[in-house]
């Protein structure tokens, strides 16, 4: 029978079928936090069971640290009893911990990936909905509730029914100026918030082909965004090249072994999917949100769709745009540059480029928070930090930092943010602040502009 | 887990499409490291106005309205995958939430936590919509075993899935845990099998 990459990586790792569709996933890698892991560790502290694969399970903080001043105690009491509770079950459970200062301290999702964690054919989970990342690699990767974390925990397996499959194609050359972010953006404006839900979504096409291992995971770490539980990319050359070498990737002979079975992953061709959906590269343009989801998107350079529904309205009433408005031109005093979904090199490079030379405007206030502290030496090394500075942003330390807002780096209320960020949901990066999703080109732009400015028409 | 069978109340509705868990727990509230006390956050930024006095206009601070049971718009509970989000429903004293459709993790996370999420036809929720506001105080009935869900004052009812095996713990007030640890020897059979 022809198989999708969805179905070889999910059948190799179903340890039994139970009746009713459900079967029993094992889970190669885990990644876990301080926010969402310390009641699934006290679920198994009050049953006595024991962490079973401890070896298997990776730790970061991240969602709640602080993004300057690391070196010193963390100040919000609440926060700092969070991190160190994380610091205790993890030496407890002889788990491997990067804490904050740590080299390798970052988002999980921006971490694994570079130290080679994350591979293809690997099952991967974490208790956070971006965890849909790592299937850039060709991995089954997927975000769990507290309770699954306490199961992965207690028995490395999650208990599941095989999730329906969607491919979603994109063909074409993108023009220029129109970066993954984008690419993720459109597909999601065009299908909606929860057209994934069900799924798990894999991406093909010359436009995913042609993507960098990171431009795949900006891409791959929204599909919960339209509700997919997770999305995926075939592995390729691009994604081998990108694992050799790393920290925790095969060496020598067991590399080339495990490229030979990468090799074997992609999609059969004639393979059927349950639900495809064909885009063309051409139609895409740089993007922008103007509600509160996701799937509120609009090109640039267009105005605010008229619908009649009262969702929609209170959206637009929150956000304060009107129907039919153009949001070019719009004044914008915040803008953040980060986050599991463009905290990455490349991410920081597409800024730097057009900052380069210019100076932000004096109303806005620019944060720029790397994805990890690896991602905030090579800002530093290439020289982007100078470019930064001069231009009047603000770099910070590595976290997720203004994405959930659950840390100090709160949007005001009322206030506009140009987000590279995944969510613009109310209050999202602080209470009454206003998201505007786009991606870090644009947010560049509109540090520089202070205000939205039609990218299309400069030249990038 | 608390177990559940069969519930008749009245309902509480918030017709408001698209709930991610940012509405229903913002991650402000998420700094705990025990699964106490999130019911008093619940919706937490709808309920309270800016300067921290009581929305009154608000469903759940509607006096008019009361029971155990939330109706909502529908892709109820999109966005995160924070627990925190069933909890806070749970901790309220929700038992159940009615939309048109759920979004995946809220909808295992809720079952995990013994809250029962019922998936109806976009009709049978605009009837429930509009029964509620009809007369807030009509009894909605949830027979679990027979997967049945009845606007009592209507006489209308709705038949919705639920996998059997999550029925079972529901009934039962099982989790997943206990199922996955008994079947250790498979899991290390299959670990063995792989190396």
């Amino acid at each position: 029978m022809k198989k999708t990459l969805f179905d070889k990586v999910w059948d190799a790792h179903v340890v039994k079928e139970m009746k009713n569709k459900l079967q029993i996933l094992y889970i190669d890698k885990h990644l876990i936090h301080e926010v969402t892991s310390p009641q699934a560790f006290n679920e198994l502290e009050q049953r006595g069971i024991p962490v079973f694969r401890p070896e298997q399970i990776v730790a970061t903080a991240d969602h709640n640290t602080p993004t300057t001043d690391q070196h010193l105690p963390v100040k919000d009491e609440m926060s700092r009893k969070q991190l160190e509770q994380l610091n205790k079950n993890c030496a407890k459970n002889n788990i491997t911990l990067y804490d904050l200062g740590h080299k390798y301290n970052g988002i999980a999702h921006v971490m694994a990936p570079e130290l080679g964690i994350t591979q293809p054919g690997m099952t991967m989970v974490c208790g956070d909905s971006h965890t849909s990342t790592h299937g850039a690699f060709g991995s089954i990767a997927f975000g769990i509730g507290t309770s699954q974390v306490a199961q992965v925990f207690a028995s490395q397996c999650l208990l599941l029914e095989k999730p329906k499959s969607l491919r979603i194609t994109v063909n074409g050359t993108l023009k220029p100026g129109v970066l993954p972010k984008d690419v993720i953006l459109y597909i999601i404006a065009k299908l909606g918030t929860n057209s994934g839900t069900g799924y798990f979504c894999e991406y093909a096409g010359t436009v995913f082909e042609e993507m960098s291992m990171e431009g795949r995971m900006t891409v791959c770490n929204m599909s919960i965004e339209m509700g997919a539980r997770g999305g995926m990319i075939a592995p390729d050359e691009t994604t081998f090249d990108y694992i050799k070498g790393r920290e925790f990737a095969p060496q020598g002979e067991e590399f080339d072994k495990k490229t030979a079975y990468w090799k074997t992953l992609p999609t059969d061709e004639g393979a059927v999917f349950d639900q495809e959906y064909h885009f063309k590269a051409e139609d895409i343009e740089p993007m922008i949100t103007f509600g509160t989801n996701p799937g509120m998107g609009i090109k640039i350079h267009e105005n605010i769709p008229a619908e009649d529904n009262a969702s929609f309205e209170k959206s637009l009433a929150y956000m304060d745009f009107k129907k039919g408005q153009s949001l070019v031109d719009q004044k914008i005093n915040y803008v953040f540059i980060g986050s599991c979904t463009n905290g990455r090199i490349e991410d920081f490079r597409a800024a730097a480029n057009y900052i380069k030379g210019k100076t932000k405007a004096d109303h806005v206030t620019a944060w720029l928070v790397p994805g990890s502290q690896q991602v905030a030496k090579q800002i530093e090394d290439e020289g982007l930090k100078d470019i930064f500075e001069q231009a009047g942003f603000q770099l910070r330390q590595p976290g997720c930092s203004a994405c959930l807002a659950m840390n100090d780096d709160k949007i005001p209320e009322g206030e506009y943010c140009v987000s590279t960020s995944n969510r613009n949901f109310e209050g999202r990066q602080g209470q009454g602040a206003r998201t505007i999703l786009a991606s870090p080109l644009v947010a560049a732009a509109t540090a520089i502009n202070g205000k939205i400015i039609d990218i299309t028409k400069q030249a990038v | 887990m608390d177990k559940f069978t069969k519930l008749t109340s009245s309902a509480i509705p918030l017709a408001i499409e698209n709930i991610d868990t940012d509405q229903i727990i913002p991650a402000r509230f998420l700094k705990a490291t025990d699964k106490e006390g999130f019911g008093e956050n619940l919706f937490r930024d709808w309920r309270f106005n800016k300067d921290g006095s009581i929305n009154t206009e608000f469903p759940l601070n509607d006096k008019t309205y009361s029971g155990s049971i939330l109706v909502a718009g529908d892709n109820f509970g999109c966005g995160s995958s924070r627990e925190h989000a069933a909890w806070a429903v749970q901790g309220y004293g929700i038992k159940v939430v009615v939309s048109s459709f759920f979004a995946d993790i809220f909808k295992g996370n809720a079952l995990n936590n013994g809250v029962l999420p019922i998936q109806v036809s976009p009709a049978f929720l605009e009837e429930l919509f509009a029964e509620i506001k009809k007369d807030p105080t009509t009894l909605i009935e949830v027979d679990l075993g027979n997967q049945k869900i009845t606007i009592l004052s209507a006489d209308s009812s709705e038949d919705f899935d639920i996998s059997d095996y999550k029925k079972t713990c529901l009934i039962n007030g099982y989790d997943d845990i206990d199922f996955l640890v008994s079947n250790k020897d498979d899991i290390e059979a299959f670990e063995g099998s792989r190396a």
